[in-house]
Parts: C-alpha cells; sequence; structure tokens
C-alpha cells in the first residue's frame, strides 16, 4: 500500500478565500493510501518547505502531493524538498488549485472551489500511484561548437566561444565570411564605416587557433542530440588549394571573363575567378565554375598559368567532412524581398530604381562607384532622389505582414550620406509611419530631417515611371492631403528583409521550428530568445527576423555564452520524460518511428548466438527523445510508454474523475 | 473534461488565472505533454467515466512545442470523428481548440462556451452505468 501525503496550500487568502483548504484536506485523508494530509498558509515559503520534508521523513511518505499553484510555478521547488527528504523527485506531483481553481471561480461561499480542488487533488493521488521513480538522464558533452554563417552574428558567437577555450567550427556558405554587414557603407546610428568595424572581427575569426573557418560549405546532414551532434559539411570545391594559395590575386588578373557580380548586387562586374570583395576572408578566390569554359569545355586555363604557387586545380572535387559538436549556434541571417515583386515602383524596369542594399553600394567608399553616388543607368550624380519605405513590409497583400524594423533606420541614414556626397540635391522620403525606438536613433531620424533637410512625405507611393531620362513619383501626402508627383533621377526602395531562400530546409535538417515567414523559432520570446526548442542548438542575429547590428552581435555573444554554459559539465543532466519500449510486445511496425518529430526512434536488430538477426525491435534514443509522447499514441500495439505520462498514469487520473 | 498540452493550453488557463478571469466551474483539466500524446482511448474512457463532454486543446498549427505533435493529433482527430459516431457519441459533446500561452480571454469564451452546449445537450446517459455494470460482471 502507498504512503501518499497531501499538502494544501492557502497560498494567503489567494487560495484559501474561495476554497475550503482544510475541507480538501480532510476528503482526501479518507482516500486508501493517504495517511498524512494538513493545510498551510504557504507551502512554498521556507517553514512550509521543511513541514514537507519533515513529513515525509517522520511518515515514511512514498509519494507527496502539492495542492497550491502552478506546477509552471513550484513544482521544482517542491521536487527539490522531497529530494533532500530523499524521496525521489518524481514521486512528487503538483495539483494546480490555484491559477486553474481558485484564481477562476469567485463563488464565496467557497462551494465550488473545494469541491473542484477534491476532485483535481483526487485524480493526482490517482496518479501519483502510479507514478514510478526516475532519474535524470546523464549525457557527456563533446566540448566543441559548430556555428552555421558567418555574419556579424556568427562572427560574434565564434569569437566570443573561443575566447572561452573552445573549439569552434564556423560554417559559411559564401566564398568569404562577413555576411551583409560587408556590403553596408556606414552604419547607423553613430555613421563609422561597416567594414571599418567589421574587418578586423572577420581577420580576428581567421587567425584564432581556436576557429576552424569552413568556407563555400554547407550543412548537409545533422545528427545526435545535444552534447553530442554528428554533423557532415560539405566543402563545395573552390578549384584552389586553400593551404597553398598566397592571395596575390594574379588569377583574377588574368581571368579573361566577367558575369555579374552578386556581391554588388550586379551593379558592376567581376572575374569568373574571384573574391567577393577586396578585403575576403579568407583571401582565397573562388572559381564560378558554371561559368568557368575551361571546367564546363576545357577552354582558357589563363589562371592556372598566373598562378605562381600553382594552386589551381580545375578537377578538384566537393568533399564531404564530418565533425562531431556539442552545440550548435545558427547564424545564417537574412536576404532581401526581391524587388521585382514590386512592379508599380518600376523595379527591374526601370535602371534607376534600385534597392536601399544597392545604395549601400553606391555609397561603399569600396563599391562600384568608388564611393561617389552614381546612378546605374548613365553614371550621372543624381540632383534628387526619392526613398520609399516600407517596400514589401507591413503589407500583407503583396509583402509580409512585420515590420522590417531597421528600414526607417537606414533610409534616415541614406539621406545624410546623400546629402553629404551630394552637395545641393534633394532627398525625398514617402514613408508609413517612422520607428525609431533605440538608443540615439529618434535623435538621429530629427537629424537627417532637420540638419541634413531630407523632405519627409507621409503617404503611400502610388506609381513610379520614366520620363525623359527622369524618374516621376506620384503619391499621396496624406499630412497635407494633397497628391504629389516628384520629378527625380534616382528611387530608392527599403525593400523588406525576408528570411534566407532554404531557410526551411536548413530548418528540418536541424529540427528546429520556423513561423510563416520561416524565421526561426526561439523556445521563448522573451524569456529564452536564443535557444531553440531542440536542446543545444541556439540562434543568433537576423535568421529569427530583422533586427539591428547591435542586436545581432548581443544575440551572437547570448548565444555563445549558452554554449559556453553548457561545455561547462562534463555531463549534463536532463529531465528523464522520455519513451520506453516494451520489447516483449514491440511488432516493429514502426509507426512510433515514423510519428516521432525528432526521429529518435531507431531500429534495433535482436540476433540469436550464430548473429543471425531473429527480429526487430523500435528503440528509443533516450538522448534525443523530447518527451512529446506522439509516439505512445500512434502505437497500435501499446508497446511503447512515457515515461511521467504512463497510460497507467493518465487512465488512473481519468478513472478518478 | 479537458485534455490539454502543457505548454499552450496549459500556461493560457494558467494566465487566465494570473489576471483573475471568471469562467464555468465544470471542467477538470489533466495536463499531457503535448496534444500528440493523446490516445483517442483517452477520451472513451472519459465518457465511461462520467463526462458530458470531453475538450483537447493545446498549440496552434505550427506553434506545437514538439515541432509537429499537434499535426499528428489532428490526422489522428479525422480518423477519430468515425469511431466516436461509431461508439455512440454525439460529436457535440467533443471539442478540438487551440489556445496558446497567451490567449486566455480565447481560453476563457472555450471553456464558457463548451460548457453551455454540453448544458444544453444534458447530462450524457447513454454511457451511465457502464462502469457499475462492468464492475458488477467481474465480480459475477
Ligand atoms: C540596406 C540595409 C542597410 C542596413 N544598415 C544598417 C546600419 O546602418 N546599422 C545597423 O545596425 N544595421 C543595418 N542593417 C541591418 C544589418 O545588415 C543586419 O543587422 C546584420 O547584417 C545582420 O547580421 P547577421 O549575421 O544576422 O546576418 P547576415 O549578415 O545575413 O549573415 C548571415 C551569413 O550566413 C551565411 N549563410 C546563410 N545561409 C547559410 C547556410 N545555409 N550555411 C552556411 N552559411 C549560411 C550567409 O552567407 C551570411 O554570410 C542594414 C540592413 C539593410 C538591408
Ligand atoms: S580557367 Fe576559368 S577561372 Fe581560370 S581564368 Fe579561365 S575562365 Fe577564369
Ligand atoms: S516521446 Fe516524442 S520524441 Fe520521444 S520517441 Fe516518442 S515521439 Fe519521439
Ligand atoms: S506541445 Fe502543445 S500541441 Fe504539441
Amino acid at each position: 500500500m502507498p504512503r501518499i501525503g497531501v499538502f494544501v496550500c492557502q497560498c494567503g487568502n489567494n487560495i484559501a478565500s474561495t476554497v475550503d483548504t482544510k475541507k480538501v484536506a480532510g476528503e482526501m485523508s479518507k482516500l486508501p493510501g493517504v495517511v498524512f494530509t494538513c493545510d498551510y498558509k504557504f507551502m512554498c515559503s521556507s517553514p512550509g518547505q521543511e513541514m514537507l520534508k519533515q513529513a515525509i521523513k517522520e511518515n515514511k511518505l512514498d509519494g507527496v502531493i502539492v495542492s497550491a499553484c502552478s506546477p509552471h510555478m513550484h513544482e521544482k521547488t517542491f521536487r527539490k524538498a522531497s529530494e533532500a527528504a530523499g524521496l525521489n523527485p518524481y514521486q512528487c506531483e503538483i495539483t494546480n488549485i490555484r491559477e486553474q481553481c481558485s484564481w477562476v471561480h469567485h463563488d464565496k461561499t467557497r462551494a465550488t472551489g473545494t469541491v473542484k480542488s477534491i476532485d483535481l487533488t483526487r485524480m493526482t493521488i490517482e496518479r501519483l500511484k502510479r507514478n514510478k521513480p526516475l532519474k535524470k538522464i546523464k549525457i557527456p558533452v563533446r566540448k566543441k561548437a559548430l556555428v552555421i554563417g558567418g555574419g556579424i552574428a556568427g562572427i560574434q558567437a565564434a569569437l566570443d566561444i573561443a575566447e572561452g577555450g573552445r573549439d569552434v567550427i564556423l560554417v559559411e556558405k559564401e566564398p568569404s565570411i562577413g555576411g551583409n554587414m560587408a556590403r553596408l557603407s556606414e552604419t547607423f546610428p553613430t555613421m563609422d564605416c561597416s567594414q571599418c568595424i567589421l574587418t578586423p572581427k572577420m581577420v580576428e575569426a581567421e587567425l584564432n587557433e581556436r576557429i576552424t573557418l569552413y568556407t563555400y560549405s554547407e550543412v548537409e546532414k545533422v545528427d545526435g542530440y545535444i552534447g553530442n551532434f554528428t554533423v557532415q559539411i560539405r566543402r563545395k570545391s573552390k578549384y584552389v588549394d586553400e593551404d597553398r594559395c598566397t592571395g596575390c590575386g594574379e588569377c583574377i588578373e588574368k581571368c579573361p571573363f566577367k558575369v555579374e557580380s552578386q556581391f554588388e548586387l550586379n551593379l558592376t562586374k567581376r572575374k569568373v575567378i574571384y573574391t567577393p570583395f577586396p578585403q575576403s576572408v579568407p583571401n582565397v578566390p573562388v572559381i564560378d565554375a558554371p561559368n568557368c569554359p575551361k571546367i564546363q569545355k576545357d577552354k582558357c586555363g589563363a589562371c592556372a598559368i598566373a598562378c605562381g604557387p600553382k594552386c589551381i586545380d580545375f578537377k578538384m572535387q566537393d568533399k564531404i567532412v564530418t565533425e562531431e559538436v556539442g552545440a550548435i549556434v545558427v547564424a545564417t541571417g537574412y536576404q532581401l524581398m526581391p524587388n521585382e515583386r514590386f512592379g508599380e515602383y518600376g523595379y527591374g524596369r526601370i535602371k534607376d530604381v534600385i534597392s536601399g542594399m544597392q545604395f549601400e553600394r553606391l555609397a561603399s567608399s569600396s563599391g562600384p562607384t568608388g564611393g561617389e553616388i552614381r546612378r546605374p543607368s548613365d553614371g550621372k550624380v543624381p540632383q534628387s532622389v526619392v526613398f520609399i519605405q516600407c517596400v514589401g513590409s507591413r503589407d500583407e497583400k503583396k509583402g509580409v505582414s512585420y515590420c522590417s524594423k531597421v528600414c526607417c533606420m537606414y533610409t534616415a541614414k541614406h539621406t545624410m550620406l546623400y546629402s553629404h556626397k551630394v552637395h545641393g540635391g534633394q532627398a525625398y522620403v514617402f514613408y508609413m509611419d517612422i520607428r525609431s525606438g533605440g538608443k540615439r536613433y529618434e535623435e538621429f531620424v530629427r537629424k537627417a530631417i532637420e540638419h541634413d533637410n531630407a523632405m519627409y512625405l507621409r503617404g503611400r507611393v502610388s506609381r513610379v515611371y520614366e520620363k525623359d531620362g527622369r524618374v516621376v513619383v506620384q503619391g499621396a501626402d496624406t499630412l497635407s492631403g494633397s497628391q504629389v508627383e516628384i520629378e527625380a533621377d534616382m528611387v530608392v526602395l527599403a525593400t523588406a528583409i525576408v528570411s534566407r531562400e532554404g531557410a526551411d530546409t536548413l530548418a528540418q535538417r536541424l529540427g528546429i521550428g520556423y513561423d510563416k515567414d520561416k524565421f526561426y523559432n526561439e523556445y521563448h520570446p522573451k524569456l529564452r530568445p536564443v535557444e531553440t526548442v531542440t536542446a543545444g542548438i541556439f540562434l543568433a542575429g537576423t535568421c529569427m527576423g530583422p533586427m539591428d547590428i547591435p542586436e545581432s552581435v548581443a544575440q551572437g555573444s547570448a548565444a555563445a555564452s549558452k554554449v559556453l554554459a553548457l561545455f561547462s559539465a562534463d555531463e549534463m543532466a536532463r529531465e528523464p520524460i522520455t519513451s520506453v519500449v516494451n520489447r516483449a510486445t514491440c511488432n516493429a511496425c514502426w509507426d512510433c518511428l515514423t510519428a516521432c518529430p525528432y526521429s529518435a526512434i531507431e531500429r534495433e536488430s535482436v540476433k540469436d548466438r550464430q548473429g543471425n538477426i531473429v527480429r526487430w525491435l523500435a528503440k528509443v534514443n533516450e538522448g534525443v527523445c523530447q518527451g512529446c509522447g506522439v509516439c505512445v499514441a500512434a502505437c497500435r500495439s501499446k508497446s511503447i510508454d512515457l515515461r511521467g505520462y504512463t497510460d497507467e498514469q493518465v487512465y488512473a487520473a481519468i478513472n478518478a474523475f | 473534461m479537458a485534455f490539454v498540452c502543457n505548454w499552450c493550453t496549459y500556461a493560457g488557463a494558467d494566465l487566465a488565472g494570473t489576471s483573475r478571469m471568471e469562467y464555468r466551474p465544470n471542467v477538470r483539466i489533466i495536463k499531457l505533454p503535448c496534444t500528440g500524446r493523446i490516445d483517442p482511448l483517452f477520451i472513451i474512457k472519459a465518457f465511461e467515466n462520467g463526462a458530458d463532454g470531453v475538450l483537447v486543446s493545446g498549440c496552434h498549427p505550427g506553434d506545437c512545442h514538439y515541432t509537429t505533435g499537434n499535426y499528428h493529433a489532428r490526422r489522428r482527430w479525422i480518423g477519430f470523428k468515425n469511431l466516436m459516431e461509431f461508439v455512440g457519441i454525439d460529436m457535440r459533446r467533443l471539442h478540438f481548440s487551440w489556445v496558446s500561452a497567451s490567449e486566455a480571454i480565447k481560453w476563457v469564451d472555450l471553456i464558457n462556451n463548451v460548457t453551455d452546449e454540453i448544458k444544453r445537450l444534458g447530462p450524457f446517459m447513454e454511457y451511465k452505468g457502464l462502469k457499475e455494470n462492468r464492475a458488477e460482471q467481474r465480480k459475477g
């Protein structure tokens, strides 16, 4: 016979004012197996916890129920106290009679609350009688991290993890790390030059002995679980031997073929063998194979002849490397919504309608115009420029529902850069609202308007068309209530920040969640902002949603600190709520295996003495299992059960209804 | 009787309490990790044990804490409807709803509406006495 103790909390008056706690305790004492009951003012207080411990010891209790606030509040507290008194912590259960009873039933006669509390406590008691002592699961931790994405967020995470004394692999898909920040000219709100603050960090990441850089690489497969991930990385062939290349650039010089530069957003051309930008890290060129006639048709080969150390190999193949890591930081960033979607703004049709990111390149001293603002069609310095905000953002019909968060700020920055670079030039801005929350941000926008004379017009643009070599913008100025028409030399669209193409595929590979816009989901948007629901996988930067550089950096550091905390112990303990297979009845139908969202179920073969396979069984990998119980409901032969929520426990609670 | 997942609906119901909202006292919650854990038999058992209505509630599609648990629940649900009719349970006694951790008001409305609807239908008599019968059979 079990020996159960029931402790009913009054929570001051929070519970006692609508529940007769004494009566609840009294009713419970009549149930078989209940050998101790009491009610008390504050169970969670130190004296309350002491009383619990005392009662466990004195009455040799083998299970306790605390009927009090939500288990989300104090389950941990009471389980700890029970453990301290020598009871298995999973033999302590909470009945929620505050949030889900006393607080929602305001009947002052206390009848309603008392009846419900008695029912709920009784159901918990019956469940508790079927509890089994459980032990936290211990898993070893491999103290090496993987960071996916080498933008500013990923670089920061890698540097901080390395600084903390752990090895890091930084995987970047492009030939160079740096991400979108490498494209920016100056940065709001301080106006320091992006390259000047970014490149030292890129170089630091390259030189740090604890960081292994895999550029031009992508994660193909992820297996395992927290502390023990096995990752396959495809290192795409660069056709250049990274170890021997000195970065002299002779090959680039001699390559006779040019194609559009993606880094420069098609504002200029690059060679077929190239580095994306002059400060690339590593400073090793790659051959753009689909465009190289040597690789395609064995014609040319000029680069190989020019190369001194002879490091060009046209036969080089992709390599797959396997790495074992304990934690993963995902920092794959963002891209911009293709402007082509916005036909009314003339993008793609009118050469002098460009995106905000293209404007960054025009303003950048390392960009195609050397930092002079010249329009793409004829290279003329535009005397007036119209900036259009919220192109695709906050536009559920044609674009995305959310605000891209940085466009108000960078548009203000663009107007400043423009007025500094083109004296006498006039900037116009069409906006819906100005959102400049952030330290010194509002002041920044005011400066653009008041000091740099940008003309801000509140309203939507209806049409953009070409006329006599100029771009005409028609729109509404809702503040003055009039229609406006501006003849400009160039138009800049602040296009929406969207998730990376393929973000969903990567999420599926990693087993992390994403929202309707394919931005990755944090564990808890407020309280666990850089964790994912998959233990051991963390997030940083704009792969979660639009944000600026300071936020991306802060998140990189936050993710790194999570990784370092995880690596501070050799083993980690986790909740033992996992499923178990009944090996006697499992008939290997694999229903559980297909249902499991985490691929936690494996096929296990049972062999006879000769080593012949006699049967197959499902086996749960406890490190991977997250305890959702989907498999349990999927199994038709009832051969798999979830610890802590077994069928027996649930039915006991239902039967006690 | 309500079967709810720990992450969304249970937290939503807690929030209703923290916000001191009020709703009908007829519901008894059973917390499960995820709606994906819910076995159709749980529901039948609930009716057998005298429940007049059953509510299943979890995270919104796409928001499940375990990524896809609620899709499994939903898929099972569809097949399950037929079974319900077969065993003689009026589908109006059974409700399925998504309530997130922040939707305290939705939870309150849901409980009130479901309670009222089931009150209109009256007590579920078809299974009454089932438990007692079985106990007797066992004895006899
Ligand atoms: C026009 C414009 C102007 C801006 N100006 C400013 C400014 O002045 N100040 C400011 O604070 N912010 C500004 N921002 C915002 C800023 O660009 C971002 O906050 C910042 O760059 C985000 O960095 P990140 O590391 O999160 O992402 P990213 O810079 O996008 O980096 C992600 C990296 O991951 C790599 N990657 C992607 N997928 C994979 C994969 N599957 N495998 C491996 N690698 C992958 C990418 O190649 C990239 O290198 C501006 C944004 C825009 C659009
Ligand atoms: S072989 Fe290819 S990369 Fe090399 S120079 Fe010729 S075209 Fe350029
Ligand atoms: S409980 Fe969930 S995570 Fe664990 S094995 Fe079953 S389906 Fe997979
Ligand atoms: S965790 Fe709420 S439905 Fe899966």
